[in-house]
């Protein structure tokens, strides 16, 4: 029996929210992504195949580039290739954007798996440590800017989550206050007054897929570079779908979108948490918690999802 | 018919406009003046090619033939951006509001100079706009929460916000109420004060006499008629609607007896149809409380008693709880609380299949969504609701020459219009595919039918058809439910009247003179309601 005041102590709220942060990122920038192009109305089922995208070429670019940078560059650029795939079949030509999803996770599962296999099984190699950028004062809080067990610290994080955070705030004022984030909400409300208005609804669309699958990219490549340390066949791990409910739960708004993310972080990372807190448990449980925060979350605030009318729906003009 | 009536050369003129659909000639050789200060009214039935015309002016189409001069310089209008461009604004009978978004947002939509949107720009302008026109419109609201008359409003806003001098409305009127009608016409009598050219579409008559400056009569693609201001000046109002009648229906005006506008030279021929006040209660509803679905709204509290041969009108506009009442009589929709009873029993509990059977009927305003499945054939579609049963299933298997012998009889008692009934349904049209419904619930012995905008979308044989299979379902023993938003299809239906709004039934008026305003007044409610 373990006392309650000995788990709730102020180191286990640190790592909560510091292990939270570390898995919460990736998720946060696919998330983000899909966010996009939920709004503008392609549903993008293929997000888990994009991240794994990511993942793998953010590693390949992170190990010969020797550099992050390049990784994450490497990153964008196989989930921007990955997403050429869905512009081309779902926006050009309109296919269905859930069949057209399904084949991108399954090739992007299949085919890093292949090449890492090919290429990397017998040596199995790590990336080395990042740098870290300390918030000045917000680093000397005791206790909660101190580092943990070896984790990174709460306000000394790698410079692109900063970046990621502040993107989410650029999103959500692009939505509110410009022409093109009107002419995206307007993609996926109701197409057909956007291309009466005189805008293109393919080219909207297809700049909306394009940024998520630069996004899921992104956010693959940061899982591989600073959440593991390296790739592993299947590393995302079902994120891409969490990503997916993360962005209907936040009704496609960049702020909530990162605090759900950070959310389910929390429950990717409970393992260690609760290790930490002295709780045994089997560790086929502890990998189940996401899941069944994600169907908790999807049974407690499925009314609270709001999905575009247009959504997972071709835009033919003149068809009604 | 003079063609130039006037010194200045004409805002827009069409010239010979031929457009040709497969199969269709939409519009032959069409000739179409324009001017400033000037209410054109274009008349016509469904299918006599108004739309393809407004299409071509609004550069949704274009023209096979023909030409288009803009201030008498010919010109190619080849977009709704073009047209926009040229000053052509078009108000659609189906709204383009995007109902998720604000009024602000949704005129901004498609402004393209710079990122920032320019709000502070656009609320100027709105506040101008409205200013010249009279009306009031909350910038902030969303779209999907304004009334009807008022995301008209918008619309015609939306119309002129890039400096339009032509604006063109289509069917405008479709929806509002008669105080509606009467606020949109202060509207325009102020755009063409300001020199706007304004086409207006319609087919009801009445509308055009006391609208338009110029009425252009179309039939089957061809303008027929034409009558100038002078003439509309001169001449009576009744001389001109007989004539106008001739016009637009020719020879078949003697057969189509129930047009609605024809219906007006008739008055008092309507027959008056009497239900005795000791007729059987056939169907009774008690406080039936039924929630909407997504955003669509529900109905609380809905109470009122069908007799035996009467047919009750439910008016109101689109989105106050119809469907949800017609569901939850039907049985598709779960009442939360209240009693659905048929012929004193109560049939809240009954599915639809139960119901069904009973004699309660539903004709679904949704036609192609749950009214048929498209990829099946027309005998199959017939049957839909009576799967499994003998004799046209035995033994779990269809008895496909029992169900084809049947079907083909009601083809023919329904005239549907198919090549045989292995047909798909999705390939007829929108009239034969109603008619199937109509066949579908008028057999098997029906008492009380309900029906959901029955003549929404049809042309004016069918519609009377339709009309004329109602009359005949509250004559022969049966009653009806007729939800419909076109008031003037209640009027001519209805014994009595019961006026739905916001999910609640607000009042119940006995058909007669002056029931069209009573029922406006109602629709539109109390201040206290509206706010």
């Amino acid at each position: 029996m373990i006392l309650a005041s000995q788990v709730w102590t102020q180191i286990f709220w640190t790592s909560v929210i510091a292990g939270g942060l570390l898995a919460g990122v990736p998720l946060m920038f696919t998330a983000l992504g899909e966010a996009i192009s939920e709004r503008a109305g392609v549903l993008n089922i293929g997000l888990e195949g994009m991240m794994l995208a990511g993942a793998y070429c953010g590693f390949l670019g992170a190990y010969y580039g020797g550099n992050q940078w390049v990784g994450y560059l490497a990153g964008i650029g196989a989930g921007i290739l990955a997403s050429l795939i869905m512009v081309a079949l779902c926006v050009w030509l309109g296919l269905d954007q859930i069949v057209v999803g399904i084949a991108i996770t399954l090739a992007g599962e299949g085919i890093t798996s292949v090449l890492y296999q090919a290429r990397f099984s017998a040596e199995q190699p790590r990336l080395g440590n990042l740098d870290s950028n300390p918030i000045p004062l917000l680093d000397r809080i005791p206790v909660l800017g101190k580092a943990i067990n070896g984790q990174t610290p709460l306000f000394d994080q790698p410079l692109i989550v900063y970046l990621g955070l502040t993107f989410a705030f650029v999103l959500a004022w692009v939505f509110r206050r410009t022409n093109v984030g009107l002419n995206l909400r307007a993609a996926g409300e109701k197409p057909e007054a956007l291309d009466a208005a005189g805008v293109s609804v393919v080219a909207t669309r297809s700049y909306a897929v394009l940024a998520t699958g630069s996004l899921a990219g992104l956010g693959g490549a940061y899982l591989a570079i600073a959440g593991t340390g390296g790739f592993q066949p299947f590393l995302t791990q079902g994120q891409g779908f969490m990503a997916i409910v993360i962005a209907m739960l936040a009704r496609g708004r960049p702020i909530r979108v990162v605090v759900f993310s950070l959310m389910f972080g929390i429950a990717l990372s409970l393992s260690t948490v609760l290790q930490l807190a002295g709780i045994e448990l089997a560790p086929e449980v502890v990998n189940m918690l996401p899941f069944a925060a994600v169907i908790l979350a999807l049974i407690l605030f499925a009314r609270r999802a709001y999905l575009p009318p247009a959504l997972a729906l071709a835009y033919v003009r003149g068809a009604r | 018919m003079t063609q130039h009536n006037g010194t200045s050369i004409p805002l827009v003129e069409l010239r010979g406009i031929t457009k040709a659909f497969p199969g269709v000639l939409a519009n032959d050789r069409i000739d179409l003046t324009l001017r400033g200060g000037e209410v054109h009214c274009l008349l016509g039935e469904n299918g006599a090619g108004k739309s393809t015309l407004i299409a071509i002016l609004s550069g949704l189409n274009r023209p096979d033939a023909g030409e288009i001069l803009i201030e008498g310089k010919p010109t190619t209008i080849s977009s709704p951006r073009r047209a926009l461009e040229l000053g052509i604004g078009t108000v659609h009978q189906h709204s383009t509001l995007i109902p998720a978004l604000s009024v602000l947002e949704n005129l901004m939509l498609g402004d393209r100079r710079g990122l920032r949107l320019d709000e502070a720009g656009a609320r100027r302008r709105l506040r101008d706009l409205s200013a010249q026109l009279g009306v009031e419109i909350d910038p902030d609201a969303k779209a999907r929460d304004l009334a009807l008359g008022h995301q008209q409003q918008v619309e015609i806003v939306k119309a002129l916000w890039r400096g339009s001098r032509v604006l063109i409305l289509d069917e405008p009127t479709s929806m509002l109420t008669p105080q509606g009608v009467a606020e949109l016409a202060k509207v325009l009598d102020r755009l063409t004060e300001s020199g706007q050219a304004i086409v207006f579409i319609t087919h009801k008559l009445h509308e055009a006499l006391s609208l338009g400056d110029q009425i252009s009569i179309l039939r089957q693609g061809r303008l027929v008629g034409h009558l100038t201001k002078e003439e509309i000046r001169i001449r009576s109002h009744d001389e001109l609607r007989a004539e106008i009648v001739r016009i637009m229906f020719g020879e078949e005006a003697r057969d189509i007896g129930d047009v609605a506008e024809l219906r007006e030279e008739v008055a008092g021929a309507r027959s008056e149809r009497h239900v005795p006040e000791n007729a059987e209660v056939v169907l009774e509803l008690r406080g039936l409380t039924a929630p909407g679905e997504g955003s669509e709204r529900g109905v609380e509290e809905i109470s009122f008693e069908l007799r035996q041969g009467e047919i009750l009108g439910i008016a109101g506009m689109d989105g106050n709880g119809q469907r949800a009442l017609a569901e939850a009589i039907a049985g598709q929709r779960h009442a939360s609380h209240g009693h659905v009873l048929l012929y004193g029993g109560d049939v809240s509990r009954l599915g639809v299949a139960s119901r069904q059977k009973l004699g309660l009927r539903y004709v679904t305003d949704d036609r192609l969504g749950e009214g048929i499945v498209g990829m099946l054939p027309v005998g199959l579609n017939l049957f839909l609701k009576r799967i499994g049963e003998a004799p046209y299933w035995r033994y779990g298997r269809i008895q496909r020459a029992v169900v084809e012998g049947r079907a083909a009889e009601l083809v023919r008692e329904f005239d549907v219009r198919t090549p045989s009934v292995s047909k798909r349904v999705s390939t007829l049209s929108g009239g034969n595919i109603q008619k199937i419904l109509l066949a579908r619930e008028l057999s098997f012995d029906p008492k009380v039918v309900v029906f959901h905008k029955p003549t929404y979308g049809l042309d004016v044989k069918t519609t009377a058809m339709v009309r004329a299979l109602i009359r005949k379902l509250a004559d022969g023993g049966g009653a009806a439910v007729v939800i419909s938003t076109d008031l003037d299809e209640l009027l001519e239906l209805s014994d009595r009247i019961a006026v739905l709004s916001r999910g609640r039934l607000v009042g119940v008026v006995s058909n007669g003179p002056g029931a069209a305003e009573e029922v406006g007044e109602l629709m539109v409610g109390s201040p206290a309601e509206a706010a």
